[in-house]
């Protein structure tokens, strides 16, 4: 008898013949190679993936993996998703969308799926800016951005990603950076690990049209002092001595140096399944006094959309039995004519 | 029954019940449906009802009425006029009394004629004190409410309670005008109120206390009888155009062997159609009620990329907003079916009303060149066939397919024969599992005849392919921007859409095959068309009638019958939408009767319109 080898999947196996048409330079490129780097490792078999996408640079991403694959109309790949995964739950569903797509036009069916619980993996490009139309500002864009369509500046205060997520109740909400590729890896696993919608949200520089957008987060001379690095069950500190906390000064935070007058007992510790400490963290974004916390935001488990569904319709069936058409065409008050 | 009460048979009547939003005109009407339906006649409902749950008591705006037409013949429309109109308070006897035939029965609760009640409709005296009323019409003034709480008095019911079982007296005085048994009635009382036994109880004692008013009391002069109706032989049941749509839409899940998957969002007049298949789940129907419209028709979309039978049900402002997902659909060309139950636009227009309107939305409303098949039901049990055929065409052209009903198909019922479940159409879907060429799958590699593209869905091994809305490059599905390439696949679209015309069964003209006049419908103006047609027989002029299910593609035989007749009149709740495809596709000089009231167009406009253009 023949025994069936299965050659174990490489990245080569996930990129599509397709070219890459993004900007050189452009951070989707390290988005592109890192999860091609993971989803060989996550021990599915290849034709189970399905990549969903709406509208924009970040939305082409589908046509450069050699999975299932869906380009879609703006903003709707949430729904899309939601369908694919409803038709066949056996499948690792990804959506992958960016700051327009998401935010603004997609805003209604990203905060419906996050509510609903599907386990559907979002990763969200937030570049702060919509390039594909050529530069304007985005729901991401800080306000009184002089941008193409804001040329004296924009009035709109911006939506923080992790902030609009935990409005709806997601059960896993992360963020990680282009440029951190080991980081964006173990990002990235973890939103396929969690049972549930994982939302994890990517900065991403666009280097035409908002370059250096993040750049104080990934400047070897200034991140250590700008980013809090967020690891469950550890003490939230930073900086380049490791020596500033986080601490709470009744319920505000605040920053303390550690030494002569605190120590790390002082400082915060990370819990991610503290719903209230990550509605605080998710605030620390856009304020330039605090760092910009980077990581797995807040992660509980909550019974999924998908797995309710189909334990609702085998309930239904245990109890009624499988339907039969005739009895159902011939239900209700019915009369013979001879 | 009193002696002096003389019986008269009669081949056809139409009775509406008229009364308050809240005084149950559509379950009185329903349940008098069920029992004409038991007794072998030929029926046709009108429910008319305003969009309000509850517009304020008494008002005119809160009139709610139910029609029904049923006969010892075949009929085809609700009606034109009532024989008998019940009207349960002053606004209901305001808004209906103008459409009775002249010399025709009014029923009225007279409890109700209160001051206030007068005023709120607009009277300034009480009309059943004056003679012309009672000169021009049978009025019957009966204190409906005194006797429910005469009948309840010693139950230790509210006044409240009591009030509501008055639409039961009015039912139970037509069942005894009209010859009639209540038994049906009760039965159902016991299982609608199987947990309160003192409101069977209640609605039993004022059912009866109607139907022995009548045998009692000198007042009527006649009770009618219609005999049954020859109906083909078979099992029937009562069914409306939602119930059949969601039956369609199972029946071909089944048939197809897929999973029906349904993602929509409650609108009037279609929410029935997402109710009812979600209490389906014993057939593994899944439906998802989605954050709005746009989310509805897209989820369908992703279960059709995954191989579920995927379908949206909406009205037309819901297919405004499912435009952009619609080209999608039929740019990846995956099937879908999408239900409009069309009601009065544009807008949010009259949520509660039926129109045809919509025809050139699902024609025209998208951008680029984006056809779309397009099947019209007829009638509310048509609406299960043209479910059925949209979905077997969806499935094996690869495409997505419109279905317009209508409010008026929805609501309204009618008997129906049940349908053989073997000798439905087969359906069949066959799934990719191999690559079509040597080294590449093809997703665009079209099927010769239908020009379907193959459905490989995820999960299958090998054949990992994108799809999307950007112009794809035929066979490859590669994106492209070649102009050549586009120019060819908006031409293979469209012609995809009009091969499905080689597979319409012929075209079948009722009455005069050739001659003076042809009257040309769609959808559920065929009853007045029918009937029309039906009237117009034996007389000089010759007139025919035909009626299109199919509105895109046209069926091939279409443009020779239009030759055979001097005139074609196109009858349409609309401003002439199917007239001007005709003159633009044809350039035939057609007529239009276009009546856009809310109401279904009746078979007497059709005849006048008729009279009118033959002289």
């Amino acid at each position: 008898m023949n025994t069936v080898v299965t050659k174990p999947l490489t990245r080569a196996d996930f990129a599509s013949d397709q070219a890459v048409r993004w900007c050189p330079g452009c951070g989707d490129y390290a988005i592109l190679a890192q999860t091609q780097k993971i989803f060989p490792e996550l021990g599915l078999k290849r034709e189970n993936f399905v990549v969903v996408s709406g509208i924009g640079c970040s939305s082409r991403f589908p046509y450069y993996m050699e999975t299932y694959g869906f380009h879609s109309i703006h903003g709707r790949a949430a729904a899309i998703a939601s369908g694919v995964k409803l038709a066949n739950p056996e499948l690792s569903v990804w959506v992958v969308t960016g700051d327009g797509d998401a935010l603004s036009i997609g805003g209604n069916h990203t905060v419906h799926l996050l509510r609903r619980n599907l386990d559907i993996n979002v990763v969200l490009f937030n570049n702060r800016i919509y390039g594909l139309t050529k530069g304007q500002y985005s729901p991401t864009s800080e306000k009184g951005k002089i941008t193409k369509s804001s040329p004296y500046g924009s009035l709109d205060n911006p939506f923080n990603p992790p902030s609009f997520a935990l409005g709806a109740h997601a059960t896993f909400i992360a963020r990680t950076i282009d440029r951190e590729t080991h980081h964006m890896q173990e990002m990235l696993r973890r939103s396929y690990r969690h049972k549930g919608t994982s939302f994890l949200e990517v900065y991403q520089n666009c280097l035409i049209f908002n370059d250096g957008a993040f750049a104080s987060l990934t400047n070897r001379d200034s991140k250590a002092d700008r980013v809090l690095w967020l690891e469950n069950g550890k003490p939230m500190v930073f900086g380049k001595e490791k020596n500033k906390g986080i601490h709470l000064n009744g319920n505000v935070p605040e920053i303390i140096e550690l030494g002569s007058q605190w120590s790390l007992d002082d400082v915060l510790v990370h819990d991610e399944t503290d719903f209230i400490l990550a509605s605080m963290l998710s605030n620390f974004t856009y304020q330039e006094d605090f760092p910009d916390p980077i990581g797995v935001f807040y992660a509980v488990n909550k019974p999924t959309y998908d797995d309710l569904m189909f334990q609702q319709i085998d309930e239904v069936l245990g109890r009624e039995g499988k339907g039969d058409l005739e009895a159902l065409l011939n239900a209700g008050e019915t009369w013979t004519v001879e | 029954m009193s002696e002096s009460t003389v019986i008269k048979h009669v081949t056809d009547a139409v009775i509406r019940f008229a009364g308050d939003s809240g005084d149950g005109m559509q379950l009185t009407g329903g349940r008098f449906t069920e029992n004409t339906a038991i007794l072998g006649h030929d029926l046709v409902t009108l429910p008319d009802y305003p969009a309000e749950i509850r517009a304020p008591a008494g008002s005119l705006a809160g009139v709610s009425a139910f029609q029904i037409h049923f006969s010892s013949n075949d009929i085809h429309t609700p009606g034109d006029e009532p024989d008998v109109l019940v009207a349960m308070n002053p606004a209901a006897l305001k808004v209906h009394l103008k459409e009775l035939h002249p010399g025709g029965i009014i029923i009225v609760n007279r409890n109700a004629f209160t001051k206030r009640n007068l005023h709120l409709a607009g009277y300034e005296s009480n009309p059943l004190d004056d003679d012309a009323l009672n000169r021009d019409y049978t009025l019957y003034a009966i204190d409906m409410s005194s006797i429910a709480a005469e009948a309840c008095k010693d139950m230790g019911l509210t006044s409240k309670v009591v009030e509501r079982t008055k639409n039961m007296f009015a039912l139970g005085v037509l069942f005894w005008m009209y010859d009639r048994p209540y038994d049906t009635t009760i039965k159902w009382l016991e299982k609608k109120f199987h947990k309160r036994p003192e409101l069977v109880e209640a609605n039993r004692r004022v059912l009866v206390a109607g139907f022995n008013y009548g045998d009692t009391y000198e007042i009527f002069t006649t009770r009618y009888k219609v005999a049954k109706a020859p109906l083909a032989p078979g099992n029937y049941r009562n069914m409306n155009g939602n119930l059949a749509v969601a039956l369609g839409l199972v029946a071909a899940a089944q048939k197809a062997g897929l999973p029906l998957f349904y993602g929509g969002y409650p609108i009037t007049p279609a929410s029935e159609i997402l109710q009812t298949l979600a209490g389906y789940k014993r057939f593994g129907v899944k439906t998802f009620q989605a954050e709005d419209e746009i989310a509805g028709v897209s989820s369908a979309i992703g279960a059709a990329f995954a191989g579920n039978l995927a379908v949206t049900a909406t009205s037309g402002p819901g297919v405004a907003l499912k435009s952009e997902a619609l080209g999608l659909a039929l740019m990846v060309e995956l099937p879908l079916v999408l239900v409009n139950v069309q009601r009065g636009g544009p807008s949010t227009g009259l949520p509660t009303k039926t129109e045809q309107s919509d025809l050139f939305q699902a024609m025209y409303g998208r951008n680029g060149e984006a056809p779309i098949p397009i099947v019209a039901p007829t009638t509310p049990g048509d609406c299960f066939y043209a479910a059925y055929e949209a979905a077997r065409i969806a499935l094996k052209y690869m495409t997505p397919v419109i279905v317009l009903s209508d409010g008026y198909l929805a609501n309204g019922s009618e008997p129906w024969s049940i349908p053989d479940v073997n000798a439905l159409s087969e359906i069949e879907v066959k799934f990719a599992t191999e690559k079509n060429s040597e080294e590449h799958f093809l997703p665009y590699l079209r099927n010769e005849e239908t020009l379907s593209r193959p459905w490989a869905i995820p999960g299958t091994p090998g054949l990992e392919h994108r799809i999307g809305g950007l112009e794809k490059e035929n066979v490859t599905g590669s994106v492209s921007y070649d102009p050549d390439n586009h120019h060819k696949m908006t031409e293979l679209r469209a012609e995809k859409v009009h091969r499905i015309a080689n597979e319409l069964a012929p075209l079948e003209v009722f009455g005069a095959q050739s001659g003076d006049l042809l009257i040309l419908g769609w959808g559920s103006t065929y009853g007045a068309c029918r009937a029309a047609a039906e009237r117009m027989q034996g007389k000089t002029q010759s007139v025919g009638h035909l009626h299109l299910r199919w509105l895109n593609p046209f069926p091939n035989d279409l443009g020779e019958i239009l030759t055979r007749y001097k005139q074609v009149l196109i009858p349409e709740i609309n401003y002439g939408q199917l007239s001007r495809m005709i003159r633009a596709e044809y350039l035939v000089d057609t007529r239009g009767l276009n009546m856009v009231r809310g109401r279904p167009i009746r078979a007497r406009d059709v005849v006048n319109k008729i009279s009118e253009l033959l002289g």
